[in-house]
């Protein structure tokens, strides 16, 4: 057994695990904090993806331990005050989710894309999120998701009508919700 | 809405894209997935399974794991026989099918590679998966049985030697005189389509909890689970429990797609041990387990053959179909090819029809309902044969189908296989996609290209398909000697307060059932959609339901939702018109709200009818106190949605590699409860359709081993595999429900994997290409141009 320290969702932990304890098991069976699911065994889907220490990694793929003095932050910590993050209002107004399984690993995924291009391409989109999978969306939501948060986060960031760090007009609508009515459109 | 709506009424929530009551739980890690329940005393199961197929068990210890830290239990296939009996199959699809018993454990053999041999239970996961390397086997390998073909050959070996044949079943559908309109035709094709395995991948994974009786005299069994009230027949049934103490639940299910359509023996292991050891036992399986553990879908050999006249009439059709089984007969393994039989004449009038298919057992993991689930490979051969017999006539694909295609003026019609098809426009669904396609300009590009023989070629596939879903008038079933029922079942609580529930025997794992039976449910009712909660997937709560697969939910379930409101509503004006002091037929009903004609300030609301029933003071006289109501369902018809699907693909000679251009589909699905819902529910469709043709096969080596045995080795298409599509909708009401319905929930994978396979073979058909088998993977597609070339075609 090995002694070890983590911080998860801003609360912190002690606790004796095998050193051979993945962390997904950790939060899940250890902590109760099951709303970071498995959806593989080979760290192929994504669907197990947290923050460890500002990088998205696949839960199933990292030892507890490894996350000894860090910094975790699952989805269970992204809502502040019941306030959810402008990803996880994208993925509900888009029809983003159908199941659901896979969407705590696609938007923790999705939040690590936008720290690194918070402006990005449908196409950088779909290749950001390639280590996630999902079988119900078709991914066309997802990346449509993506986008409005995109929009929605340099909205708050930067004072309209002008985006301060670009110096350039930010005038890019976001997608229409899905609720408006979207047959026929790309 | 009306022009003459005033403000007064309130806009209909059917029709709305409203966004999900569910979503709320699932985009903040709320979720009650099965893995994630636990309880006192909690065990945990992990399962021993066959390295190897077929094989002897020479010798079975589970002794040493008894050793193992933290080991309660452990358990042979032998010690289990006598806590279960074999797992039924409720679809016998003819008098002498060959039904071999099938245990929830293996006994003395196995007979594909992931088979049960041993279970063990332990305090904790890791100690459980520990000790199964402690359980001692020795196996002596026995001969696969793996083609289909080689299968029914006399001397080829036998899965299960005891029934002396590999051949399940033959299963015949005859109409018309196929030899004598094949007789008149100046052109008869014949072609072989091969289906291959694929694994659902449904992303959560199989789980389940048992807990014996604590609190009640109940057992309570947690699945992920599509169908949790038939599980509750079957498991009782096997584990012997009683009916009536035995309780299912199917909470967050985290997709299906068929795989979940299934009564497992891991959910009867986990019962008979909650029943042994009188504690809770969990069960929850790998990625690479499930691969072997959870039925596969398709796996079937097509051979059609169409007649048709030089101007490209189809005169008749034929197809001999050889059907992967597996190892053994799952819950319905055996009919989910006749799903398929009625559905390749598609849209198309002929003069004959004649289909035969034959069940073959072979050494691999059983196969059962995928995504479609018959009509999919149906669809498939009838539309890849229509693109061939365009060329060959030297016609446009499009304008074959237009000669062939049954009017809109026409419906209802009777196809060649006996479906009555209640609605349908393939004229209006067509033309729409054409134009969103650019389909005149496509082809004048594709012409340029092959011109100037261009090594990237641009293709062009069309697929034009109906299908038969909402799962199904029982007395088709009865006929087709299926073992159960096809209606479904809702009730409508008007509780004290004003607000109301829903109870709805369907299933829902990602669908929005409870969204969208709250928009019917507020339409009836004029409540406020927020006012409805939705209950489902518990056999406590829900006592009577079918559950969900074959896109049945809406038009059953959700039917049973508006006709149970309706009596709700027919109930509440006797009352409200008790109290208003007045004649039923002198009540109108507008959102929500009870009027007597002529004096508009006499009201009441429906909630207060549901308060006044609820305290009884003043109700007719003899009246039972209550305006609950349920309503079940059985369909008169089964469902036929349709569509329009147009893929462009280039198609890149060199390397061999096909990359979607766009993707336009036009369906047909009826009236429309939830346009968001729909769409999302073609998008997912399309991503599984296009898999199967490009990307996913179950593939077995030579002595029956899986090597597609990981997520890692079987490719589920990620983002950057698939392009956006372009959906867009016609709406035919269909005339067979009072909601003007269809199905939608497989529409997508039906239709598109002929489409997208069409277009790869019209790029390359310049080149001599005449097929490629699926999944059209760059290696294939290279060797299919290469061995083209080598023919001497002209390019």
């Amino acid at each position: 057994m090995t002694r070890f320290s983590t911080t998860v969702d801003g609360t912190r932990y002690e606790d004796e695990v095998e050193p051979r304890l993945l962390l997904v098991h950790y939060l899940r069976d250890h902590l109760g904090l099951t709303g970071t699911p498995v959806g593989c065994d080979t760290g192929n889907c994504g669907a197990c993806t947290v923050e460890l220490d500002g990088d998205s990694v696949k839960s199933c793929s990292v030892l507890a331990v490894q996350a000894d003095g860090g910094e975790v932050t699952t989805v269970q910590g992204l809502a502040t005050d019941g306030e959810w993050t402008a990803l996880q209002t994208a993925f509900h107004e888009q029809h983003a989710l159908q199941c659901g399984y896979c969407t705590p690993g696609m938007i923790m995924a999705a939040r690590d894309l936008l720290k690194e291009n918070p402006d990005p391409t449908p196409e950088e989109i779909r290749r950001g999120l390639e280590g996630n999978l999902c079988r119900c969306t078709g991914y066309q939501n997802i990346v449509r998701a993506v986008l409005a948060a995109a929009a929605e986060e340099r909205r708050r960031e930067a004072p309209a009508p002008r985006s301060a760090d670009t110096g350039r007009p930010d005038t890019r609508p976001a997608p229409a919700p899905a609720t408006a009515g979207q047959e026929a459109r790309t | 809405m009306t022009a003459q709506a005033t403000t007064d009424a309130p806009r209909p929530e059917v029709g709305r894209s409203r966004t999900r009551k569910e979503d709320a739980r699932l985009v903040t890690g709320r979720t009650t997935w099965t893995d994630n329940i636990t309880t006192p005393g909690l065990l945990y199961l992990a399962i021993l399974r066959s390295p190897m197929a077929p094989a002897r068990i020479d010798r079975i210890d589970v002794a040493p794991a008894l050793e193992r830290p933290g080991v309660i239990a452990a358990l042979t296939g032998r010690d289990l026989a006598d806590e279960l009996g074999p797992m039924p199959c409720v679809w016998p699809v003819t008098e002498d099918i060959v039904m071999p018993d099938h245990p929830a454990v293996a006994v003395d053999e196995v007979r594909y590679a992931g088979e049960p041999v041993a279970v063990v239970v332990a305090r904790g996961r890791y100690a459980a998966a520990d000790a199964l390397e402690a359980v001692e086997v020795d196996y002596t390998p026995l001969p696969p049985v793996l083609g289909l073909e080689a299968a029914l050959a006399d001397d080829a070996p036998l899965v299960h030697a005891g029934k002396g044949t590999n051949r399940c079943y033959t299963w015949p559908l005859d109409t018309g005189n196929y030899a004598a309109q094949k007789a008149r035709a100046d052109v008869v094709l014949r072609r072989r389509y091969t289906q291959q395995r694929l694994i659902p991948n449904a992303m959560e994974p199989r789980a389940v909890v048992a807990t014996p009786p604590t609190a009640s005299n109940e057992y309570t069994l947690y699945s992920a689970t599509q169908v949790p009230h038939v599980a509750r027949v079957i498991l009782s049934m096997v584990t012997g429990i009683p009916e009536q103490r035995l309780r299912v639940i199917a909470p967050d299910v985290g997709g299906g797609f068929g795989s979940k359509l299934q009564v497992y023996g891991e959910e009867a292991v986990a019962l008979a041990l909650a029943r042994k050891l009188g504690r809770p036992v969990k069960w929850t399986e790998s990625r690479s387990e499930g691969y072997q553990a959870t039925h596969h879908g398709r796996g079937q050999i097509q051979d059609i053959e169409i007649a048709a006249t030089k101007d490209g009439e189809i005169l008749g059709l034929s197809v001999d179909l050889l059907a992967d089984m597996g190892a053994y007969l799952m819950l319905i393994t055996p009919g989910i090819p006749l799903l398929g039989a009625f559905m390749y004449p598609g849209i198309y009038k002929m003069n004959a029809y004649t289909f035969r298919c034959t069940g073959v057992f072979t050494t691999k993991t059983p196969t059962d309902a995928y995504r479609g689930a018959g009509r999919p490979e149906a669809t498939f051969a009838i539309e890849r044969t229509m693109d061939e017999l365009a060329a060959e006539l030297g016609l446009d694909p499009i304008e074959l189908r237009r000669r062939n295609w049954i009017r809109h003026e026409e419906f209802p019609y009777t196809s060649i296989a006996g479906l009555t098809y209640d609605s349908g426009n393939y004229e209006a669904a067509t033309d729409r996609a054409l134009a969103l396609f650019g389909y005149d300009g496509l082809r004048a590009e594709q012409r340029e290209r092959r011109a100037r023989h261009d090594p990237v070629r641009l293709g062009i596939g069309i697929s034009t398909f109906t299908e038969m879903c909402g799962l199904a008038p029982s007395r088709v079933l009865r006929d087709l000697r299926y073992a159960a029922g096809g209606w479904e079942a809702a009730t409508i609580r008007m509780l004290p307060t004003g607000k109301v529930e829903v109870t709805t025997g369907t299933s829902p794992h990602g669908q929005g059932h409870a969204t969208c039976w709250s928009q019917i449910a507020a339409d009836v009712l004029g409540v406020p959609f927020d006012d409805i909660e939705v209950v489902h997937g518990d056999t406590r709560a829900v006592p009577q339901g079918m559950d969900t697969y074959g896109s049945r939910s809406l038009v059953v379930g959700g039917l049973a939702v508006h006709h149970a409101a309706l009596k709700v509503v027919a109930k509440a004006r006797r009352v409200a018109a008790h109290l208003l002091e007045a004649n039923e037929a002198d009540l109108e009903f507008t959102a929500g709200t009870f009027s007597v004609r002529g004096s508009p300030e006499a009201t009441k609301t429906i909630q207060d009818v549901a308060y006044a029933t609820f305290s009884s003071h003043d109700l007719p006289d003899g009246m039972e106190p209550t305006i609950n109501a349920g309503h079940l369902v059985d369909p008169d018809n089964f469902s036929y949605p349709h569509g329009t699907h147009l893929c462009a693909i280039e198609v890149d000679t060199e390397t061999g590699r096909a990359r979607i251009r766009s993707y336009v589909c036009v369906d047909d699905i009826g009236k429309v409860i939830n346009p968001m819902i729909v769409q999302g529910q073609i998008h997912g469709g399309l991503a599984q359709g296009i898999a199967q043709a490009l990307y996913e096969e179950a593939v077995y080596d030579t002595e029956g081993n899986l090597v597609s045995g990981t997520m890692a080795d079987y490719l589920v298409p990620a983002a950057p595999d698939l392009p956006d599509f372009v959906t867009d909708r016609t709406e035919t009401p269909a005339t067979s429900n009072a909601l003007g319905v269809k199905g939608v929930g497989e529409a997508g994978t039906i239709a598109s994997t002929p489409a997208v396979v069409n277009a790869v073979v019209d790029a390359l058909r310049p080149l001599g290409v005449r097929d490629v088998a699926m999944p059209c993977t760059p290696q294939r597609i290279w060797q299919a141009v290469t061995d083209a070339r080598a023919k001497g075609a002209r390019t």
